[in-house]
């Protein structure tokens, strides 16, 4: 190699080369947006999985979130102030998402919205706690994020917007036994992550409590790519459906690997399924016969729905998932909550949000049930060829 | 017994992955005695370059072209850069050295290309399953299999029939005196991450297509599990690699399939440490001084 004679030529080349490949690609990382400052102005947190593993949640909560805001600053803001979004990226990392919380109140935040994960919302809920501003959480389903078993207590800074998990699991189990008439079931989890496991567990009490069977079940790690024996293993058990509440990555590769077996089983899942990117990873007609539970779907005619979904598409060039109306909620319920607190300040938000009676958002009528939990529909989706169809809504039995 | 089949067919295909990336490392470390960590992440780089062919229209082979070539070259700029200076220091150096290169590699791509998994587009390679007494196989499965095979025969005539590969192995035996006798150590050094480089980008781009993810941290986990299986042939020994992987590959279908799936990674590397303890030199590795 004497191409490069002197040492500094050779870093040049590598630097170049480097751009050049980077070239290939349009960059799809954007900064934080953060809307103009203003002396006299609400600051608001927006903590979000913008980049990482579960990007995709983050970002589409994020875009509800900015579409709502600008849309309320458009009409004078809130109690005569704009709204200020301090947007940061907490990169998938649970740690990040705390260290962020510190930093967004350390700015000021009356309020924080997000993250997206239940994981996330942990992490950043002691932080948020000890400086008395809520949070604000519009996609975090699993019950521990609002109320701690342990202690029997009430986490008093934390809201959620979305249905939680047993709810979820308890509609899809429902659903599966007496619309389908599938009696036995196979589960499949990611053993590392929370969301996952607590769906299975509580899906198999649900199904085995209304007589159904769970004949196989399986586990897999976050990590993982592989899940061919998994699924062969589970095919051999003869299920007549498997569930896999699991985030939409491993999702995508699970059921396109189970196509490539020849296991031609209905897949169901949960809200973790709600992403653009799982008919990208599994193909669209292998999603043909799975089901999945939803915060809402894109097809409700409701005019509410469909002027969000107008506004949204204009404004993103994309169709809006379950957590962009997530997001959307979650910013309209702030304002709410600001307007009936008649003043900008976080304590005054945190009482203000728990008296919430019948707020109107896109994914339903929400009110707190004493566990800060909303109680609302949920929405049973079938993918068609990798489109989602709104099969019917379905309401807990309590 | 379908089942088992089936389970050993999992396994095989996906130890042809490992054994794909294995190749390159063990023949890098043949030569140079260097653990290439980078080349876990030169594969990352070769399934993004395939990925970014793909976008703009190229097909299943231009694409493989590019990314080839592409990654040949900077397999070369990686040696010249990062290893080259420390080589000579001691072995310890490179090696940091190189997980520097790999942690670069990986922060790079995130940094301008974020953490979002990609996937190629729908066609770009179509897939047919066959199906045979209950058995299925899937065509990429044979496309690893075939390729793995056809990389190790073309190496085995490179490290063993040309000019090339005599130097290669003499720069193995012993890098000063095949200076002496001609040899030019850093060319030739530098031939050998040209070819594991370019076969890194293969490993990446079947990679990629094989489980439909191209994301910047997705080189890790089968580059540990490449060099395990690099380790269990015999580290230096190209049939070894593939022997190697294919055996990984089948225990840890094995063991996931029949519900030890929270314990696939542990048994491989529990397997890691057996084999350095009970045989250094792995199933094929024929002592310290014949390495490749």
């Amino acid at each position: 190699m004497k191409v490069f004679k002197k040492k500094g030529t050779a870093y040049v080349a590598l630097f170049t080369a480097l751009v050049f490949l980077f070239g290939v690609f349009a960059s799809g990382c954007g900064g934080g947006d953060t809307q103009t400052a203003d002396e006299d102005s609400i600051k608001v947190g927006v903590n979000f999985e913008l980049s990482g593993e579960v990007a995709t949640y983050g970002t589409s909560c994020k875009n509800g979130i900015m579409l709502a805001f600008e849309e309320v600053n458009e009409q004078g803001g809130v109690l005569g102030k704009k709204i200020e979004a301090l947007v940061q990226d907490n990169k998938s990392q649970n740690r990040e998402a705390r260290n962020i919380a510190e930093r967004l109140i350390s700015d000021g935040v009356v309020a924080i919205l997000g993250p997206a994960v239940t994981g996330a919302v942990q992490s950043e809920e002691p932080v948020a706690t000890a400086a008395k501003v809520p949070i604000l959480a519009p996609a975090a389903t699993a019950p521990e994020v609002t109320f701690d078993e342990k202690t029997n207590k009430v986490k008093d800074f934390v809201f959620r917007v979305c249905i939680i998990d047993p709810d979820q699991s308890q509609v899809m189990a429902n659903y599966i036994y007496d619309e389908l008439g599938l009696k036995n079931g196979a589960i499949m989890v990611d053993k590392n992550n929370d969301y996952s496991v607590g769906l299975g567990e509580t899906f198999k009490e649900f199904f085995t409590a209304k007589g159904g069977k769970i004949v196989a079940e399986e586990g897999f790690i976050s990590t993982d790519t592989a899940f061919k024996p998994q699924l062969t293993s589970i095919a051999a058990k003869k299920p007549d459906f498997i569930y896999v509440p699991a985030y939409y990555n491993q999702v995508g590769l699970i059921v396109k690997q189970a196509r490539e077996l020849g296991i031609d089983l209905p897949f169901m899942g949960a809200d973790g399924w709600d992403s653009p990117k799982l008919v990208e990873l599994a193909g669209a007609e292998n999603l043909n016969k799975c089901y999945f539970t939803n915060h809402y779907s894109v097809e409700d005619p409701s005019e509410r729905i469909q002027n969000f979904i107008k506004a949204y598409e204009e404004k993103y060039n994309a169709t809006p998932d379950a957590f962009a109306a997530l997001g959307y909620d979650t910013a309209y319920l702030l304002v709410e909550a600001i307007k009936q607190a008649g003043e900008a300040d976080s304590v005054k938000i945190q009482q203000a949000l728990e008296n919430i009676e019948g707020f109107e958002g896109v994914t339903g009528k929400l009110s707190y049930d004493e566990k800060h939990n909303p109680i609302k529909e949920i929405s049973i989706i079938e993918v068609v060829d990798g489109k989602q169809k709104l099969i019917k809504k379905m309401q807990p039995d309590k | 017994m379908t089942d088992l089949l089936q389970q050993l067919l999992n396994g095989l295909s996906q130890g042809s992955i490992y054994a794909l990336i294995a190749v390159g490392y063990t023949m890098i470390y043949g030569i140079i005695q260097l653990i290439n960590f980078a080349h876990g992440d030169v594969i990352m780089v070769g399934a993004y370059v395939a990925l970014g062919c793909a976008l703009m229209g190229l097909g299943f082979i231009p694409s493989l072209a590019v990314a080839m070539l592409t990654c040949a070259i900077l397999g070369v700029i990686i040696e010249r850069v990062a290893y080259r200076r420390v080589r000579p220091v001691s072995r310890l150096a490179a090696l940091t050295s190189a997980i520097g290169v790999s942690l670069f590699l990986e922060y790079t791509m995130m940094y301008f290309l974020g953490a979002d998994i990609r996937t190629f587009p729908a066609g770009f390679f179509p897939e047919r399953t066959y199906s045979l007494w209950g058995i299925t196989i899937n065509n990429k499965d044979l496309l690893v299999l075939g390729t793995t095979l056809v990389l190790v025969i073309i190496l085995q005539y490179i490290i063993y029939r040309t000019r090339t590969g005599k130097a290669m192995r003499a720069v193995s035996f012993d890098g000063q005196a095949a200076q002496l006798m001609g040899v030019n150590v850093n060319s030739t050094v530098a031939i050998t991450f040209f070819i594991g480089s370019a076969m890194a980008a293969a490993a990446g781009l079947l990679y990629g297509i094989y489980f439909n993810t191209v994301q910047p941290l997705m080189g890790l986990m089968p580059g540990l599990k490449a060099f395990i299986a690099a380790v269990l042939g015999g580290i230096g020994s190209v049939p070894g690699a593939m022997l190697g992987g294919i055996l990984l590959g089948m225990t840890e279908s094995l063991v996931a399939g029949f519900g030890g799936s929270m314990y696939r990674d542990a048994v491989a590397f529990i397997i890691l440490i057996l084999v350095l303890l009970i045989r250094p030199t792995g199933l094929l590795g024929k002592g310290v001084q014949e390495k490749v």
